[in-house]
């Protein structure tokens, strides 16, 4: 594909603004979810969304991204909740929980898929693609509703700043204030959800919590303010999602997914190195 | 006029008793201390009363009314370990959220709110370090910004939980400039203590706690030796010393 072909194709132009505005979304949430120590949960979730991909799969024997993305979620809830379980009702600590959650579900998912592309002639259900993603092979309507969903989900993270700041900073003092605690962890676990699901056709279930967990870490290094994080999060998680998506299109065959996180990686390791806040040569020049 | 009763507070965890069958009355306007042993249930009293953890039974009223109905009288220091520190925001970020409850649901603190936190900073001493990074301050610092997110509460009445727990000097004497402060204005106060050698000083009364009460009152009458070992149990050298100082101030 030249490269000016993809800058006037009108898919490919969609592709480029979904994956903008998806790395955007995902980095606002997971400066949250990386201060709320929550960044594994989110990938043992991500993987669980597989199975249920698949069992939808199985089910209604159509590729339908909608249906696809209500298995993707009642899975990926399931595992979280299983998590929580684990850890409330044994003595195994929440990383053991974790492991073993995201383990099963995705061992789960990947028997499936091997079923599926055996005996269901699941080769052209292009559920392949959603283990590393696939940008190419979107079209405009899934690219629509990634659109959308990461709108929906900047939008309802800038509504509920605050209270997501305070319920994440000192839990106990919100409740004791009368605010509904609760209930704003729900909301911000519907939008974990809603990034991974929406993210999973386009990044892949493997790498889309990447997506949450790298640009805010890289995002710290920058800022001691969490707008500023956030802000900068999302910027970090846009970049990362264009510059991975561009590459991933112009070769043959290249997953999105893993060329994303490699581009959010890069960012990472400059903002280790060169943050103004806590960056090492920020660190070295002080103690010089 | 009674600012709090508690009837028959009773809590568990994983099955076993923290707190059994507690019950007292708080007259408004008193310093209370509330003294006891590790683990004695002194914080799950706290928090069980603020209803922040599950109560297996009890009753709490809040100037005769149920607690829910009277939530907006009570201010809330927490301990200061219980947070983390190195969240990305600075003080007067910290000092706002004592407001959130009045700012309302997705808006965001206006001028009258940034001046009621400056205020209530100048008032423990923390004036310059509103911009300061929650980080980047001392303990008796973090401690006396969680007073001023106390302070813009505008409560009745006060909990705080070990407030004087490894503070500097100066934070000390923020703390107890503010209880006096709240005593005068008819507020409130009901802390959790652990230093037996300063309760004198602090409170006006003490409930001593030991899983349930052993004793509640004035500090004259209910801080005597034999009230603390009655509490404290086997912990003799600790108490024979602490008796001692009771003892040389007479």
């Amino acid at each position: 594909m030249e490269i000016f072909e993809l800058f006037t194709k009108a898919n490919a132009q969609w592709v480029l603004f979904g994956s903008i505005l998806l790395g955007f979304a995902s980095g606002v949430i997971g400066s949250f979810v990386l201060l709320k120590k929550q960044s594994l949960i989110s990938d043992a979730m991500a993987h669980a969304t597989l199975p249920g991909v698949c069992l939808v799969y199985m089910i209604f024997q159509v590729k339908s991204i909608p249906l696809f993305l209500i298995g993707a979620t009642i899975t990926g809830l399931l595992a979280t909740y299983s998590i929580q379980f684990i850890v409330k009702h044994s003595r195994i600590k929440t990383d053991a929980a974790i492991g073993i959650t995201l383990s099963v579900f995705f061992a789960l998912g990947i028997v499936l898929l091997t079923f599926i592309s055996k005996n269901l002639s699941g080769n052209q259900s292009g559920l392949d693609d959603f283990i590393f993603g696939q940008a190419a092979a979107l079209v405009s309507s899934d690219l629509q509703m990634i659109a959308v969903g990461s709108l929906v989900i900047i939008i309802l993270s800038t509504l509920f700043f605050k209270e997501f700041k305070i319920s994440i900073f000192d839990p106990l003092y919100a409740k004791g204030l009368g605010l509904p605690v609760t209930f704003f962890n729900a909301v911000l676990l519907a939008l974990v959800v809603g990034v991974v699901v929406i993210g999973i056709q386009m990044v892949g279930v493997v790498l889309i919590a990447a997506l949450l967990i790298t640009p805010p870490l890289a995002a710290r290094y920058w800022t001691e303010q969490l707008g500023l994080m956030a802000m900068l999060s999302g910027i970090f998680g846009a970049i990362s999602g264009l510059i991975g998506t561009f590459i991933s299109t112009l070769g043959e065959g290249l997953p999105t997914g893993p060329v994303i996180v490699l581009c959010a990686s890069v960012i990472f390791l400059l903002s280790l190195i060169f943050g103004s806040k806590k960056g090492l040569v920020k660190k070295v020049v002080a103690t010089v | 006029m009674n600012a709090l009763t508690v009837d028959n507070l009773s809590v568990t965890y994983d099955k076993s008793p923290v707190l059994q069958r507690v019950g007292f009355e708080i007259p408004e306007g008193s310093l209370t201390g509330i003294i006891g042993p590790n683990g004695a249930g002194k914080s799950t009293l706290l928090k069980s009363v603020l209803h922040l953890i599950p109560r297996l039974t009890g009753d709490i009223k809040v100037y005769g009314k149920p607690y829910k109905e009277q939530r907006n009288l009570i201010g809330y220091v927490p301990q200061r370990s219980e947070v983390d520190w190195d969240f990305p925001t600075n003080a007067l970020d910290i000092v706002l959220m004592g407001r959130y409850g009045h700012i309302g649901l997705f808006r965001r603190p206006k001028k009258k709110e940034i001046s009621l936190a400056k205020e209530a900073l100048k008032k423990v001493g923390m004036e310059d370090y509103a911009n300061r990074q929650i980080s980047q301050l001392s303990g008796g610092q973090q401690q006396r910004v969680f007073l001023a997110r106390a302070l813009v509460q505008d409560a009745q009445i006060y909990f705080m939980d070990e407030p004087f727990a490894g503070v500097d000097a100066a934070t000390e004497k923020a703390i107890m400039n503010l209880m006096q402060q709240w005593k005068y204005e008819g507020k409130t106060v009901l802390v959790v203590h652990h230093d037996l050698q300063t309760v004198e000083d602090y409170f006006d009364h003490v409930l001593l706690l030991n899983k349930t009460p052993v004793s509640y009152g004035p500090t004259q009458q209910v801080f005597t030796m034999e009230n603390l070992e009655r509490t404290y149990g086997g912990a003799i050298s600790f108490i024979g010393k602490s008796a001692q100082v009771i003892q040389e101030r007479g």
